[in-house]
């Protein structure tokens, strides 16, 4: 089971955990990615997030079917908010379930870094002195 | 020539002045001879860490010709997550 989400409303852990619930699984590996209160000593103020919205859940499902395949894991989850987002609020959430725990970790690690090498979503940083495009430049 | 469609997201929509765009490029012109095209039009495009090129949804290597009609996606640096 795959379910991929992109979406303006707020995200809900326990949907995600319920999701990846299965009986065959000993773990489940739950990422959640939160909004910092700064960057490099800046304060932010929000996020902002916008994706092409097709290509984004096509490369989503990419990584949950490589997690499904080299991981054995029977279930994954993730979902990405996007629009404007407040400090502390949820941008993204990964949920892994596998027969094993350390299965668990290693494919919700690789799930979160493939995510952010691959996937079209875009974040800008906005504070209280101008906005910037987060990690466009070297 | 050919015209082609051209979607902008990000910094890229920002660089392009516009979400979208119609270009003209000669037949046979390459992922990689729209990028030059790109980055000679809009210098800004050549100060990113990197810029790729989606068609159909999926990445595209930069020997891939553009037909009439493709809808080309420029992606600059993802940030998700």
């Amino acid at each position: 089971m795959i379910d991929i989400k992109v979406k303006s409303e707020a995200l809900r852990p326990e949907e995600c955990i319920a999701l990846t619930a299965s009986e065959q699984a000993g773990g489940t590996a739950l990422f959640i990615g939160t909004v910092r209160n700064q960057t490099a000593g800046k304060a932010v103020v929000r996020l902002e997030f916008e994706s092409y919205e097709p290509m984004a859940v096509s490369e989503m499902r990419k990584i949950a079917e490589a997690v499904q395949e080299k991981w054995a894991a029977e279930k994954v989850c993730i979902h990405h908010r996007v629009g404007s987002l407040s400090i502390g609020d949820i941008a993204v959430i990964i949920s892994v379930a596998t027969p094993h725990r350390k299965a668990a970790f290693e494919a919700c690690q690789y799930a979160i870094d493939t995510l952010k090498e691959t996937v079209p979503i875009w974040k800008k940083e906005i504070f209280t002195d101008g906005e910037v495009w987060v990690a466009a430049h070297p | 020539m050919m015209k082609i469609h051209i979607l902008a997201f990000g910094i890229a929509k920002d660089i392009l002045g516009n979400s979208q765009a119609v270009l003209e490029v000669s037949e046979g012109t390459t992922i990689a001879g729209l990028k030059d095209i790109l980055t000679a039009t809009y210098p800004d495009f050549s100060r990113l860490r990197s810029l790729r090129i989606a068609l159909n949804e999926e990445y595209q290597d930069d020997s891939r010709v553009l037909v009439a009609e493709d809808e080309v996606v420029i992606i600059p640096p993802v940030s998700g997550g």
